[in-house]
């Protein structure tokens, strides 16, 4: 009966296309688009759609509806958020993310997901709708050319113009977006494609002649690596997403301990190498540590494990490690030399190269220099002021406490995410989840949605770590979370004021507040929680801070947000300004106080 | 900077980026010429010369053309830069999945034509004259009015630049040009 009104209601608000449904699942081969979509992610192994519906992908949605399929489709409330939510999916679960949503604005919705993939190489398989392709170019109602709008932000993209097509092209997006270094890929899926029938093979094997990837490292290039390693007086491991990706954690921490090398992460390779280790220094560049950078700044050898030299890891390009030479391991030959020329690159997946590595490199002796570091680490460790008031450095470390590290922790943008990054001391790959490239706000709450999705039976906490600024942008998927009695732990770190620029503007601009401060339009976040089925909680001294944590773990079918009203005017310290070198670092507050 | 305070090693980055080692040093960009093999589709044309502007690079001319095989576009681009730049632009043209081959050919013997149509004035004043330039180049007259010609010209950039310039006094009403199209050559002998 459900089936005969949507057809009715398709028919009738539809472009006349749709065509009569068989009474019984297809006996023949032959069948339409929209099941050869479905039956497609199926033999893909796909476990969690994250989609909108809409006009143009109506008929996917009527036979989800009719076929039942295998994999669960979670109904978001904002296509960004689904596109974030099939990140922070794809992060924790080391799969592919999964997105559907319909033409226009449903596709133009999923772009800064789409970006945002791109720089962090998330591999997301993003399904728009498109309307039928005798429309296409005609400015019909919802249309857009998102294969278009994406080209610069995707690592590729299809637009399917032929129902016999449709099952090889979700193949090779799969296939690309999974393989080499992963980033999104988009597949435009016109309305009357996926009305039109044919026969169904989901293909074995995909071989796309454009496109290949580097797998193990060029032998000589690596023996090269270990006798510059052995060479070595000051070497340093410099550790970014890459190592993650590629599962090659374990090996690099083997590798670390074996020749006593020091590592420090980017924001992306928190977790990489766990943080209680004596050979960790934290992360490093604009919020690394003050020992990170010095020991950037004086080192004679820099291992780069799938980094990629961003701009706020190096600061000021030309002085960054100016007496370092540098082994490059990356699967991106794009990467190479990009922005640091370096003097030995090992083009190949982390792992591979790694498990060549390890096995070449000696035990030795860096006792000397481990100690200049150890001297760097007295001199500036990470500190912050403890007078009574609530400051959200202590909020994460009685999180990081309450946890002992074992936890999915997915952070926003801004001051939230870099305390999070100094003082959570992550412990173990997949574990920090963030918008590291493009800086997304509103990123936290949805990529935690899809991380608990992920984490299902696993017994591993998710916590969302946002300020209330980047809460409130995509604060909607609070219902989806609630629907789905995900046991999501979110902490707002409310300052009531957008922090990162409050401080830049209090350090570089004079105390002109321009347009930062939130505290009118802020919504009460614990009446907002309830407002969504959630559980609301609310901290203002350090003392509640416990008893919040405490409660919020002692509710386990559905999420709790947290709010704790932390000190307005927390800076993030240590900071490289921009445009610095890296060692010429802000460790305290220069200009007086502007709210005392 | 002055260049002692670089470090030996800030030296080698720079020197192998082809960047100046002084601000009063000539910044060394060069100019080259790369083949480009790709799927014969209007995406795949749009992907190459979209992430030249994505990536800040410079595209002085393109020209594209299908192969012997309908299923593929050859490419020619002319770009300029300094060595890290150059490097640059192969590996992200490699990366993109539609791209099948890329070649440098600046420094690998090769052919290099242009076409290109010239519409010019003239009068009884100086058609002899123009004529006369015309046959030096071995250009061809292919439309003729009473007060325009228009010539075809083919032969490398160098040599249709300066037909132009020459032709610049004359008055010249329009000018379209195909952009470089290349060829490395196979060598029979010798090498």
């Amino acid at each position: 009966m459900q089936t005969k009104t949507s057809e009715l209601l398709d028919t009738l608000v539809g472009d006349g296309m749709a065509v009569p449904q068989p009474d019984a699942p297809p006996s023949t081969k032959t069948m339409n688009g929209a099941e050869i979509f479905i039956r497609s992610l199926e033999a893909e192994g796909v476990e969690v759609v994250f989609g909108h519906p809409g006009g143009a992908v109506i008929k996917i949605y009527d036979e989800m509806a009719r076929l039942k399929p295998k994999f669960e489709h979670i109904l978001v409330r904002h296509e960004q958020g689904g596109t974030h939510a099939a990140e922070g999916y794809a992060k924790a679960t080391g799969k592919v993310g999964t997105v559907l949503v319909t033409s226009g604005p449903g596709a133009t919705n999923t772009v800064t997901g789409i970006a945002d993939a791109n720089m962090d190489s998330v591999p997301l398989v993003v399904f728009t709708g498109q309307v039928p392709t005798a429309l296409i170019g005609n400015d019909a109602f919802q249309e857009c050319d998102i294969t278009g709008i994406t080209r610069s932000i995707t690592k590729h993209s299809f637009l399917v113009r032929d129902v016999r097509e449709l099952a090889s092209t979700i193949k090779r997006a799969y296939h690309i977006a999974r393989t080499g270094r992963p980033g999104p890929v988009v597949v435009d899926l016109p309305k009357d494609i996926m009305l039109q029938e044919t026969t169904f093979e989901y293909p074995e094997e995909v071989r796309i002649r454009g496109y290949s990837f580097p797998t193990t490292g060029d032998p000589a290039k690596v023996r090269r690596a270990a006798d510059m390693i052995a060479a070595s007086k000051k070497p340093l491991l410099y550790v970014g997403g890459g190592t993650i990706i590629s599962g090659a954690s374990e090996l690099l921490t083997k590798l670390a301990r074996k020749a006593r090398i020091p590592v420090t992460t980017t924001l992306n390779g928190l977790g990489a190498f766990p943080e209680s280790d004596p050979l960790s220094l934290g992360m490093l560049g604009m919020h690394g540590t003050w020992y990170a950078n010095q020991a950037v700044q004086n080192s004679d050898l820099i291992i780069s494990v799938g980094a990629r030299f961003d701009d706020r890891v190096t600061g000021k390009l030309a002085s960054w490690a100016p007496h370092a030479r540098i082994v490059h391991i990356d699967i991106d030959p794009a990467c190479i030399s990009k922005n640091v020329y370096v003097d030995c690159a090992i083009l190949g997946d982390v792992k591979m190269v790694l498990e060549q590595l390890e096995p070449l490199v000696e035990p030795k002796d860096t006792s000397a220099w481990l100690e200049q570091i150890a001297y760097w680490r007295a001199e500036c460790p990470l500190t912050y002021e403890n007078d009574g008031k609530l400051r959200p450095q202590f909020v994460l470390q009685r999180l990081r406490e309450k946890t002992k590290g074992r936890a999915v922790v997915v952070t926003d943008v801004g001051q939230n995410q870099m305390w999070t990054a100094q003082y959570f001391q992550f412990e173990h790959p997949r574990t920090h989840i963030t918008s590291g490239g493009l800086g997304t706000m509103g990123f936290s709450l949805p990529a935690a949605m899809g991380a608990a999705f992920g984490m299902r039976g696993k017994d591993i906490p998710v916590i969302s770590i946002s300020g209330d600024g980047g809460f409130v942008m995509n604060a909607q998927e609070l219902g989806v979370a609630a629907a789905h009695g995900l046991p999501m732990k979110i902490a707002i770190m409310n300052n009531n004021f957008l922090g990162m620029v409050r401080q830049w503007q209090e350090l570089f601009h004079e105390n002109r507040f321009s347009h930062t401060d939130l505290e009118s339009t802020n919504p009460d976040f614990v009446k907002l929680a309830e407002a969504y089925h959630c559980v609301g909680l609310r901290a203002t001294t350090p003392e509640e801070v416990d008893e919040v944590i405490e409660k919020a773990w002692s509710i386990n079918d559905r999420p709790v947000v947290m709010e704790f009203r932390v000190v307005k005017e927390e800076m993030v310290f240590p900071m490289v300004p921009a445009g610095a070198a890296t060692d010429e670092m802000i460790t305290k507050r220069l200009t007086p106080n502007a709210f005392v | 900077m002055p260049s002692t305070t670089l470090t030996p090693q800030q030296i080698i980055r720079l020197k192998a980026a082809g960047e100046p080692l002084s601000p009063d040093e000539k910044v060394q960009e060069t100019r080259h010429t790369i083949s480009v093999l790709v799927e014969n589709t209007v995406g795949a044309l749009n992907r190459v010369t979209n992430m030249f502007h994505a990536r800040g690079f410079n595209l002085e001319s393109v020209a594209v053309g299908e192969t012997d095989d309908p299923t593929v576009s050859h490419m020619t681009l002319v770009t300029t830069g300094n060595d890290r730049i150059i490097a640059q632009v192969i590996r992200q043209l490699n990366n993109l999945i539609d791209v099948l081959r890329v070649e440098d050919v600046t420094n690998v013997e090769h052919i290099e034509r242009e076409l290109c149509l010239v519409k010019v004035r003239y009068n009884t004043m100086d058609r002899s004259e123009i004529m006369d330039v015309v046959n030096i180049f071995r250009g061809k007259v292919v439309d003729i009015t009473p007060e325009t010609m228009t010539f075809e010209l083919t032969g490398p950039t160098k040599k249709v630049n300066a037909f132009i310039g020459l032709m610049k006094p004359h008055g010249i009403v329009s000018v379209s040009r195909s952009g470089r199209v290349v060829m490395t050559r196979h060598l029979v002998y010798g090498d």
